[in-house]
């Protein structure tokens, strides 16, 4: 752009008409290929989000539903001291599953980046199961792990466990569902960063007498960090609030965050406690992910995420 | 905030509606001419009318005239709650009778597992005047949304001439009942009890009590609804006190019996605690009666009992109605008097083992269904002893009062 300018300017002539049209065009074009994605997030993003935003400072007539902008921030700490504990819960239940799915997928996919021969087929072996639909694959745990089911039933049956054993509705049953069901959101981002590391890296550090171990938590181990980074972020923030996994596989004591927006939303109609559960939410989210990149560094995270 | 304490007035509503979309559009047409709105007054353009233009009274919907305007379809959507119709092979034989004789098609679906929920779902297409594909709904009395849909004019009043079989056939229970004087919007589809289910095979005593829902013998065995109306009921009829004639103080009283049962509680269920009584990970649990009595009946489950207890059991009644934008209210009216016929209901109740809104039935249903076990069930034609344990709901009377109810029992379900 900046050349063509100067040449022009050079022969000391007037741009022909059609040369000025295309400039017009290419000043117009990076909007005009932006706008469809622009036009998405105002209206799917920015819309919802400024809706929800004033929803929590509204008042609503349960029985009409008719909803006015009263600037009443009191629903913020109301749920902030009758949820807390929830949220604490929530954060702790999406944080062991990432962790857990973190140390599941970790030498799956390093075998897979480093070791395996056909790698297209046993990374389509590890995501196969997640093309079946995410409530079915719940539901079926929640069939399997029924306290007198095929398992347990089994168990109990031969008296390996006592009458009362259930799995189901404790909080071990959410952060396996969790777990279970984000690891492709987990195990995908790992690859990629295992998966771009140079080979010389790790020939260069044996050269140097690093032992395997050695080599690993020096050399791959560091540059598979951005990867984790992704992993972590694109794991914990949905699973903080899910509420599929609580709502089928937990209990009256596992509710996560999600569970009570759900249910505040649809059940209570009490729009402006929900939306104020939700902005807190996603604060949350925003401030943790700023003094996490902040710790892991971000500046190669645009490359995964 | 102050409506809050009134009743709700129909034409109020309308009025504020009418000021506030203009004065939205008038935000509107203002940020486009300034080029930007200042964030206050775009959050402040959020906020939503209750009531709009689609109530069915301010266009003329469900008067004669209108009615007479109405032409006849081929086609009925009706949305029901499960386990609710008659089922042989797959099929309705009921749906399947009225098909042939009336040449309308009938897609009956089963999306309703609780009325807040599904009102939610349909509420912006009610208010916007839109059909929400469905020409039937089925609302139960004991809950908000039902008097909503008729207050906020959302309903279609019926057409009398059109409720030949209602006329003549319905049972006085669902007859000009207190929440629909004169069935001007609603006709029942059936009633039923909200009471204790349980599973002989882990229950060996006789339940009588609903105190034996508080037992901490069958601590995470014990199932509750995550229903407020429902919930709040049965915690109001366990420390002794009659729901209809109940205070703010006894619904304290009650949430804290509640609370302290919640460690004992598997979970907090809607239309799925069946599921959980089934699959045996609920023992013993709130339930509603012809659920309990179809799974033990025809589903194989015949450990599973349900009893009303001597406290008493919740009486509710489930209200087919037509939404404003019905595509076929012809159909609709057509169907809704149809189930109304003695043959007819007997097929639907001697699936569904509800209370019977066509005491005519009982005689097809033992004679000719030869059924006894329907016909003579107490819960299904109630005699004179379940008459007197049926409680009626309490009766909200304004929003304030029903905010309150929601905010004494809404945490036990939905609290950290």
């Amino acid at each position: 752009m900046e050349q063509h300018v100067r040449t022009d300017l050079r022969g000391g002539l007037e741009p022909p008409a059609e040369r000025r049209h295309n400039r017009l065009g290419r000043t117009l074009s990076p909007y005009l290929l932006g706008g469809p994605a622009l036009l998405w997030l105002v209206v799917f993003f920015l819309v919802p989000l400024v809706t929800m935003v004033s929803l929590s400072i509204q008042t609503c007539d349960s029985f009409t539903l008719a909803c006015k902008v009263t600037w009443h921030f009191g629903e913020f700490p109301n749920v902030l001291s009758e949820f807390g504990g929830t949220f604490v819960r929530s954060l702790l239940y999406a944080g062991t599953a990432t962790l857990v799915t973190l140390i599941v997928s970790f030498p799956v996919t390093y075998w897979i980046a480093f070791r395996a021969k056909r790698k297209n087929f046993f990374l389509l072996m590890l995501l196969v199961p997640f093309f079946v639909s995410f409530v079915i694959r719940t539901t079926a745990w929640q069939f399997l792990l029924a306290d007198q089911a095929i398992l347990l039933g089994t168990l109990k049956n031969l008296h390996v466990l006592p009458e009362n054993f259930h799995i189901l509705a404790t909080g071990w049953a959410v952060i396996a569902g969790i777990a279970y069901n984000y690891l492709p959101f987990t195990a995908l981002p790992l690859y990629v960063a295992l998966e771009r590391i140079d080979r010389r890296l790790l020939e260069a550090s044996y050269d140097l007498y690093a032992s395997r171990r050695i080599a690993f938590t020096r050399v791959v181990l560091p540059l598979s960090i951005p990867g984790i980074f992704a992993a972590f972020l694109l794991t914990f923030v949905p699973a903080s609030g899910d509420y599929v996994n609580a709502f089928i596989l937990g209990g009256t004591n596992n509710l996560m965050i999600g569970n009570i927006i759900q249910t505040k939303f649809l059940t209570l109609p009490d729009y402006p406690a929900a939306s104020a559960l939700s902005v807190i939410l996603m604060v949350m989210m925003l401030v943790g992910i700023a003094l996490y990149s902040r710790v892991l560094g971000s500046r190669t995270i645009e490359e995964y995420v | 905030m102050t409506d809050h304490q009134q009743p709700v007035d129909p034409a109020l509503w309308r009025g504020l509606t009418q000021a506030r979309t203009s004065r939205r559009g008038f935000l509107r047409a203002a940020g486009v001419g300034a080029g930007a709105l200042s964030l206050s007054s775009i959050l402040a353009a959020c906020g939503t009318a209750g009531v709009s233009s689609s109530s069915a009274a301010a266009n003329g919907v469900g008067s004669a005239e209108w009615w007479g305007q109405q032409p006849e379809t081929k086609t009925l959507n009706y949305a029901n709650w499960p386990y609710y119709i008659d089922v042989a092979h797959g099929k309705h034989p009921s749906i399947e009778q009225f098909q042939q004789s009336t040449g309308i098609a009938v897609d009956y679906t089963e999306p309703i597992n609780d009325n807040q929920p599904f009102f939610t779902k349909i509420r912006g297409d009610l208010q916007a005047g839109n059909y929400i594909g469905y020409d039937v709904i089925v609302l139960t009395n004991n809950d908000i949304p039902l008097g909503q849909m008729i207050q906020l004019g959302w309903a279609v009043p019926l057409d009398h001439s059109r409720m030949t079989n209602f006329a003549k056939y319905a049972s006085p229970l669902v007859t000009d009942p207190s929440w629909d004087p004169g069935n001007t919007h609603t006709m029942a589809w059936q009633s039923g009890y909200t009471c204790i289910g349980y599973n002989t095979k882990y229950i060996k005593e006789d339940i009588t009590s609903i105190q034996s829902l508080f037992d901490p013998k069958y601590s995470g065995h014990i199932g509750m609804m995550g229903i407020a109306v429902e919930l709040g009921a049965v915690g109001l009829l366990a420390i002794g006190v009659d729901p209809a004639a109940s205070t703010p103080d006894d619904w304290a009283r009650a949430a804290e019996k509640l609370n302290q049962q919640k460690p004992l509680v598997r979970s907090y269920y809607d239309q799925d605690y069946i599921k959980a009584l089934k699959s045996e990970d609920i023992w013993i649990s709130m339930v509603w009666s012809g659920d309990v009595f179809q799974a033990s009946a025809y589903q194989g489950y015949d450990t599973l009992k349900t009893v009303i207890p001597e406290e008493g059991g919740m009486l509710w009644t489930d209200n087919q109605l037509i939404p404003v934008g019905v595509e076929n209210p012809v159909s609709a009216m057509t169907f809704m008097d149809y189930v109304y016929d003695p043959q007819v209901q007997a097929l639907i109740e001697d699936y569904n083992a509800y209370v019977c809104p066509v005491p005519a039935s009982k005689s097809i249903i033992a004679n000719q269904l030869k059924d006894p076990t329907v016909a003579d069930s107490p819960t299904v034609f109630p005699d004179a002893q379940m008459v007197a344990r049926s409680k009626p709901y309490y009766q909200f009377q304004n929003a304030s009062d029903f905010d309150q109810w929601n905010n004494t029992f809404g945490p036990i379900f939905a609290g950290g």
